[in-house]
């Protein structure tokens, strides 16, 4: 997933505070059911990385991620299990 | 017989002195409001109660990976996983960032209770993984990570 993840904590070149902005929550999904809900802070690193393992998963199958973040923007991507 | 009336005013004065006991945490705020106050929490019996688990304890059900040192602290992989089925949530907590939980994973029988993500740690800290079974039991393992270069402005 790429995001910034600002912590709210960091000064921009100006010395004015960058505000907060992260991934709060990605739902991932394997044939239309949920296999993991991630609830973020802005601990997690730039362009969250997350590995799981899926039981059951054939190729061909496809997952889907779909995240929102403290701003309210959502992406929904998907993938095909090779 | 108490009237209905009656019955669900003392049902909501009972929540009121359960939930001041910290017996039954944030009833009213439902999950999302648990999940906000777990996110602002600042000690591990703090979090645990914020999610309505017992005090936590540390257990050898749960599994930690995590460095001994990084080099860099704006990306620390972390693995935290358990043998025990019942465990139904995951977190990863560093000690001493701003804010203690970093990520709370909910699991289901479809996937492994296994999950590996990157944090950012301000500085050198105690950092832990928390399983929550679904009968509110808090197990945790913990590792200290010694950092070089602080993750706070990453």
């Amino acid at each position: 997933m790429n995001h910034d993840m600002e912590t709210g904590l960091r000064s921009d070149a100006g010395g004015k505070t960058v505000p907060a902005w992260f991934i709060q929550t990605a739902v991932i999904r394997h044939l239309e059911k949920t296999v993991i809900t991630l609830h973020c802070g802005p601990a997690v690193s730039k362009n969250p990385f997350f590995q799981f393992t899926l039981r059951n998963a054939r190729a061909g199958e496809k997952v889907s991620v779909q995240w929102t973040d403290n701003r309210g923007e959502i992406r929904s991507d998907d993938a095909t299990i090779a | 017989m108490p009237s209905r009336r009656e019955a669900l005013s003392l049902s909501a004065r009972l929540a009121t002195l359960l939930s001041l006991t910290g017996l039954m945490p944030n009833l009213a705020l439902g999950r999302e409001g648990a999940y906000r106050a777990a996110f602002e929490a600042h000690s591990l019996a703090e979090l645990s109660r914020a999610l309505g688990a017992q005090a936590p304890i540390e257990s050898r059900e749960m599994a930690l990976q995590a460095p001994d040192m990084a080099e860099n602290g704006s990306a620390v992989q972390l693995t935290a996983s358990t043998t025990s089925s019942g465990i139904k949530r995951l977190l990863l907590l560093v000690e001493k960032n701003p804010n203690l939980l970093a990520a709370l994973i909910e699991l289901s029988d479809a996937v492994e209770p296994s999950v590996t993500t990157r944090v950012k740690l301000q500085q050198s800290s105690r950092v832990f993984a928390v399983g929550l079974t679904s009968d509110g039991r808090c197990l945790f393992a913990q590792k200290e990570v010694k950092v070089t270069l602080g993750g706070c402005a990453a």
